[in-house]
């Protein structure tokens, strides 16, 4: 079901129909590394309006209720040509990368919405507003998720958002276009947990960036067309004859705004399986079924704060971060854990030491790690690792 | 005005304020040594003004840092937290924090209370972070104060917009759920007419702010907004809400008011007026100064006394009639400000630039900061498109001196410098 006209008319991904697991988990992989975004392209070409979204959660719903195709930017494999000059020395790649695309028309929206996730992060709607003539502005998700009030702000939050995207649309959305939207994304998280339960008993199946390039793709399509996908792809994952080897299960942390290149992920996955992971956990922030009943807006506001995972950009006082990152290596029966974070990300960095020694006192293996989505050379990184994994399998 | 009144005024901002910083510091030091917990605060929205009332030692990590830095030790202390783990790549701020933290408070200027709770708002992301170091090393209560910004450049709605009133309502309520907290914590019971006193002070302190600020548009400069504005600055946020903050800006105002009637200039003779947008450069903070006055240059108003006063130079003035709205009104409004100048700052600085007859900008974004420096260089572009203002771009860091290049730093000011001097020759030239 979808509360968009165009959802049902046009297919944005068509050459992902049809094909067999292998094919299709290979054209994910292409249709995520293409730099030229050609599902945001023929989307444009039908006249569709496009609102660009920075890590780490959006309630996309709005945005798609509106009848716009919600662009998660993650960043890009692509140099910082023209975006470097617009930046200082010391930030973290993504932040360059997804104005590089932006600027290089690449990419082209009609709204652009950040969050004050890091510091870096809530300048980026003063940058592309100083470089681009459409809106661009800073949704303030709260931060003090505590607060008896939280809620109800936030409610108000998403209601001036949505005038936002309505006045980018010229078209007003109905409280029954956002039940209908809730829906099509309750449908696909759902989808999501399907993918992640298999990632947890059957990693064999399905390799890392296998998995992740089959989620991610989500962020550049019409999730009503990514549910399509995704439930053809479960239904031949879970069929698929693959031999169980002996590797290590490991917990892949670092991973929630920058995403490391997918040839990392495949690195990890030649030696691990990675049965759990935070990799653009902005898609499955919500942990359940948002109500289709009562105020839409109220329930979305209402899931971000009180059923939703963790990260180190939130704070919440009921979600220590370290207590959930290992609830999540005991929830995946995880042996070790691979603690990243991307170079320069602060709020990683600084998570870093607090889940290292949380794994210390728990006596859980880990691996510490910083990448960059541009990094091309794994050989170094393959190598530790692989001795990492060689010191638990025969310890 | 008698030169007598002259000699008794001129320079004594700067040593009240040095004589204050040092109490302040002393009395921290004799809170250690008692053993209270203190509330720990940070500048852009310390809620000073409600803290006072339950009498909670106030404790500002950001100038705790800084002056590790200033002293020349800073890199003792970020050396010690980049062992326990924290990364080179993270604020440095923090880090000579949690290097304090590990030393049991011992801090060139005294003892470090402890934390009995950690207030902040969201007005720089690091503060959250860094107050979980605290959560996590004390198991202090830690409270967000969670203020929401300006939406986008030019985008700020007033009372009786449903945006600003949603805003207003949060803030509002925080500050109700925070009062709680902080009974619980002091055991000390709320008090709404001390809190009328200490709003009564912080509007004196805002009002001398914001006309100390304004002063400085005199010619010559009455102060440097680089060297001798951070010293205010410190009385500014250190003494928020106090009667001995109301009187030090009272008579800093005073000060400059003389100075700018009799025409005396902080330099003895001020040849460029500068404004300055970013950080400070902590660690070579005398010499980074310096490098500028060497050529006459003066800094005649920064962004940083704006944002790092919490907004102050706002001169916000409570409604002391009704202090909790009025409050939730002035953190809001002051917050937001602060965010905006760091954000969103192009039109201010444009005016300013006008208002201050400046002659260049200079920006100095660091490696610590990424609040204040991520924008800074697309800001810098907007500025010269839409302006022609000569501009000089530098980094360097607030507390790392492994990121401080002095020689490097001073090429880049002494080139502009000759080209702010060949650009006054050249319109010299022209008008003749």
């Amino acid at each position: 079901m979808t509360s968009n006209p165009k959802a049902l008319e046009v297919v944005l991904a068509p050459e992902l129909k049809g094909l067999e697991l292998d094919g299709l988990l290979t054209g994910c992989r292409q249709l995520l590394e293409d730099i030229e975004f050609p599902t945001v392209r023929v989307w444009r070409e039908h006249g569709g309006k496009v609102v660009g979204h920075f890590q780490v959660y959006f309630p996309e719903e709005i945005a798609h209720a509106a009848g716009t195709l919600p662009v998660r930017m993650r960043g890009a494999p692509v140099e910082p040509l023209q975006s470097d000059s617009r930046f200082g020395s010391y930030l973290c790649s993504i932040l360059k990368t997804s104005l590089e695309v932006a600027l290089s028309g690449k990419l082209e929206l009609d709204l652009f919405v950040t969050h004050p996730i890091c510091d870096a992060a809530r300048n980026l709607a003063g940058v592309f507003g100083r470089n681009f003539d459409y809106p661009c502005q800073i949704l303030y998700l709260p931060q003090n998720a505590t607060s008896g009030h939280a809620a109800t702000y936030l409610r108000g939050e998403y209601g001036r958002l949505l005038r936002s995207v309505e006045a980018v649309t010229g078209r007003q959305v109905h409280e029954e276009d956002l039940r209908k939207s809730i829906e099509v994304y309750n449908r696909n998280r759902s989808l999501l947990r399907e993918l992640y339960r298999i990632k947890r008993e059957a990693p064999w199946k399905i390799a890392a960036d296998e998995a992740y390039a089959l989620m991610a793709v989500g962020g550049l399509m019409l999730r009503d067309e990514h549910n399509e996908l995704l439930e053809t792809a479960l239904a031949m994952i879970e069929a698929r004859d693959t031999r169980r080897l002996d590797r290590i299960r490991v917990v892949f942390e670092g991973g929630f705004c920058e995403q490391p290149p997918l040839d990392l992920i495949r690195a990890i996955a030649r030696s691990c399986y990675v049965v759990d992971d935070d990799l653009l956990i902005g898609m499955r922030w919500l942990l359940e079924d948002v109500p289709l009943g009562g105020d839409p807006l109220a329930n979305l506001a209402h899931a971000y704060l009180e059923t939703s995972s963790y990260s180190p950009v939130q704070h919440d006082d009921r979600k220590p971060k370290e207590d959930m990152l290992l609830r999540r290596i005991e929830g995946a029966e995880a042996q070790a854990a691979i603690v990243t974070a991307a170079k320069m990300c602060e709020p990683g960095l600084e998570e870093q030491v607090t889940y290292t020694r949380s794994l210390d006192a728990e006596g859980i293996p880990y691996f510490v790690s910083e990448f960059e989505e541009n990094m091309t050379s794994f050989d170094h990184l393959e190598i530790q690792l692989e001795t990492f994994v060689e010191n638990l399998m025969f310890d | 005005m008698s030169s007598t009144a002259t000699a008794s005024l001129v320079g004594r901002g700067n040593a009240d304020g040095a004589r204050l910083f040092k109490e302040w510091f002393s009395e921290l030091t004799g809170a250690a040594e008692e053993n209270r917990n203190a509330a720990y605060v940070f500048v852009m929205g310390s809620l000073a003004e409600l803290l006072r009332c339950f009498d909670l030692p106030i404790v500002f990590p950001e100038i705790n840092s800084l002056q590790t830095a200033v002293r020349h030790v800073a890199h003792e202390y970020l050396s010690e937290a980049e062992d326990f783990g924290y990364s080179p790549d993270i604020c440095g701020y923090v880090k000579a924090d949690v290097a304090t933290q590990l030393r049991g408070g011992a801090h060139p200027m005294g003892k470090i209370p402890k934390p009995g709770i950690a207030v902040y708002t969201n007005a720089c992301n690091t503060y959250i972070k860094w107050a979980e170091i605290w959560e996590r090393m004390y198991g202090c209560p830690i409270v967000t104060i969670d203020v929401p910004g300006s939406r986008a450049a030019g985008l700020r709605p007033g009372p009786g917009d449903p945006d600003y009133e949603n805003d207003l309502r949060y803030v509002r309520v925080q500050l109700d759920e925070l009062i709680p907290r902080l009974e619980a914590v002091s055991g000390v019971e709320f008090d709404i007419d001390r809190l009328r006193e200490t709003l009564d002070h912080a509007n004196t302190m805002a009002r001398g702010w914001s006309r100390v600020l304004e002063l400085n548009q005199a010619r010559p400069a009455v102060f440097n907004a680089l060297t001798d504005g951070t010293i205010y600055l410190g009385v500014s946020n250190c003494l928020r809400g106090t009667a001995q903050g109301a009187r030090y800006f009272d008579d800093l105002v005073e000060e400059m008011e003389h100075k700018a009637r009799e025409g005396i200039g902080t330099m003895s003779e001020e040849l460029y007026r500068l404004l300055f947008v970013g950080v400070p450069c902590y660690p070579i903070f005398r010499r980074f100064g310096e490098l500028f006055s060497e050529w006459g240059g003066n800094f005649v108003n920064s962004t940083y006394l704006w944002f790092a006063s919490g907004g102050a130079n706002e001169g916000f003035q409570y409604d002391l009639e009704r202090p909790l709205d009025s409050l939730a009104e002035g953190l809001l409004s002051g917050v937001r400000d602060a965010m905006d100048s760091m954000f969103f700052q192009t039109d201010a600085l444009l005016g300013m630039f006008q208002d201050f007859s400046a002659d260049g900008v200079v920006y100095h974004p660091i490696k610590s900061c990424r609040t204040v420096s991520t924008g800074l260089a697309d800001q810098r572009r907007e500025t010269m498109s839409r302006a022609d203002v000569p501009s000089l771009f530098i980094e360097s860091d607030m507390m790392d001196r492994r990121v401080v290049s002095e020689a490097q730093l001073k090429n880049r000011i002494d080139a502009f410098f000759e080209g702010l001097a060949a650009r006054r020759v050249q319109t010299a030239a022209r008008s003749t």
